[in-house]
């Protein structure tokens, strides 16, 4: 079987990939277009890992074919949370995303494997509710396992990203 | 890794067309209690959350697969866009409405409480923002000797359901493959009287929720391989409360080891109608009409109750083969029946 042409707008790019039609988003973002934040897990739809959004709502990726996706959805990875060139003043460093910074400053990565599909989950519950409770926090993390935190330190990390928003 | 295996993919714009589809590949011939899962060629995916794994495990290995996710109809709304037949009109939603929709749509929440508590209750945030109400209408039986990987399967011995020449690993004694019924919103949805509109290249038609699943785990559904349902029916909601109750070993993630909905039509606190509706306790998915008889009339007053419940508990066939044990799992049913009649008692 050949591969397609697939028109993907990824982290505000557009890209046109020739991938196999079975093989899922995260099988396309990893291995066509090298953007490799993004984890392979269970792949069955059990851990989260490969959690990405689509038009700013939390998808898992390993569940996902390219080629069921809206023509114009804009899929957003972990590596389209930083953006580049605004970080200090003067400078061409970039400049990560508030839940980057609080997930780094208070632990919340250990081993780091759950990290990126956390955080984008993370970023999509920021995204529409600015100050959430715990409860809403463990709610909107509930389809991300860690094996190594205990998530204490993840719940305080979104806790800190929201005030520092 | 798991890779899906290699399909011919299609994304038909309209119902029509995948219906056309589905007669050009010869859907309505193909039959898993013959063949085993892995020899059906042609199927549907929806929200693709319970179908991909399954595909990646081999249970499934379609060489053509019809994605619906551009041809179904997706809206929530009173009355529906077309006439029900004989059916009164309250909700209809489209069954291409994800989980998450119907989980947070208002007229949901405020008129079928029961289905808002079963589609929320469903797996995670993700698998919510994905799955869809018609492909958790259709969602596969599930067993602990089925839902494994293939190499797990090739060591230890395939099952009825993948392969008709093996015994029921369950029961080896069974005629019929004893895989359970795992979709938290059919028992809310039998106990709210839906319906779904299915669609064939033949035309459409309307069937009640309660006649859509048979006791069998491999061909647990009555409608056919080239039917596609495209719209769930609620009917009115006047005077109905509802809710759903689902025991499962996480708070998140999990189907549930058991499932039960329960809804009544109070008319000045007497019970005039009511349904009480299980899952995970068999092949399909049961209506207990011993306990309707036995809390229409009633205040929902305990007795009342502990009839409806015992009732659950007659019935309720759990097996070994999901999470959790058979006793605890038959235990739960007349707790879980009693709690849910009970929190609908009018204050």
């Amino acid at each position: 079987m050949t591969k397609e042409l697939l028109q993907l707008r990824v982290n505000g790019e557009s890209h046109t990939v020739a991938a196999e039609p079975h093989h899922t988003l995260l099988e396309v973002l990893r291995e066509e277009l090298q953007l490799t934040g993004t984890k392979h897990g269970c792949e069955l739809g059990e851990c989260g890992a490969c959690t990405v959004l689509v038009d700013g709502v939390p998808v898992l990726s390993c569940l996902t074919l390219p080629a069921q996706l809206d023509d114009r959805a804009e899929v957003t990875t972990v590596e389209g949370l930083a953006r580049a060139g605004e970080g200090a003043p003067g400078s061409d460093a970039t400049m990560l995303h508030p839940l980057q910074t609080a997930f780094a400053e208070e632990g919340a990565a250990q081993c780091g494997y759950c990290t990126p599909g956390m955080l984008m989950a993370a970023k999509a519950l920021l995204d529409t509710n600015p100050r959430p409770s715990r409860d809403e926090i463990a709610h909107a993390i509930s389809g991300n396992l860690c094996r190594c935190t205990g998530y204490t330190a993840i719940y305080e990390a979104i806790e800190k990203a929201a005030q520092a928003r | 890794m798991l890779r899906l295996p290699r399909f011919q993919l299609h994304t038909p714009a309209t119902v029509e067309d995948a219906a056309l589809l589905l007669r050009e590949h010869h859907a309505a011939e193909q039959d898993g209690a013959k063949t085993g899962t892995p020899g059906i060629t042609v199927m549907l995916v929806a929200g693709g959350t319970d179908l991909y794994p399954n595909m990646k495990r081999r249970q499934f290995t379609p060489s053509t697969l019809i994605a619906l996710g551009r041809a179904l109809p997706r809206g929530i709304q009173n009355g529906g866009l077309r006439p029900a037949g004989p059916l009164p009109l309250g909700v209809t939603i489209g069954a291409g409405a994800t989980l998450a929709a119907v989980a947070s749509d208002t007229r949901v929440l405020s008129g079928y409480r029961a289905l808002a508590e079963s589609a929320i209750a469903i797996s995670t945030p993700q698998l919510r923002n994905m799955g869809t109400i018609g492909g958790n209408l259709c969602l596969d039986t599930r067993c602990n000797w089925y839902d494994q990987s293939l190499f797990w399967r090739m060591a230890e011995g395939m099952c009825m359901k993948t392969d008709p020449s093996v015994v029921c690993r369950v029961a080896p004694s069974s005629p019929r493959c004893l895989a359970v019924a795992s979709a938290d919103m059919v028992p809310a949805l039998l106990a709210l009287g839906a319906s779904a509109r299915v669609v064939n290249s033949e035309g459409e038609r309307v069937i009640a929720l309660a006649d859509m699943y048979r006791d069998d785990g491999i061909s647990h559904l009555t409608i056919g391989r080239d039917d596609i349902v495209t719209e769930v029916i609620l009917p009115p909601a006047d005077g109905w409360r509802s809710t759903y109750l689902k025991l499962r070993d996480r708070g998140s993630f999990d189907f549930p080891i058991v499932g039960v909905a329960a809804a009544v039509r109070l008319d000045g606190g007497i019970v005039r109608e009511a349904r009480l509706a299980m899952t995970a306790v068999g092949s399909r998915p049961m209506l207990v009409a011993a306990a309707a008889a036995a809390l229409i009339g009633s205040r929902l007053e305990d007795d009342a109750i502990a009839a409806a419940a015992a009732a659950a508990h007659k019935i309720a066939r759990p097996m070994d083969n999901t999470s959790g044990t058979i006793a605890q799992r038959k235990k739960t049913v007349p707790v879980f029946a009693t709690r849910a009649l009970a929190s609908l008692r009018e204050n």
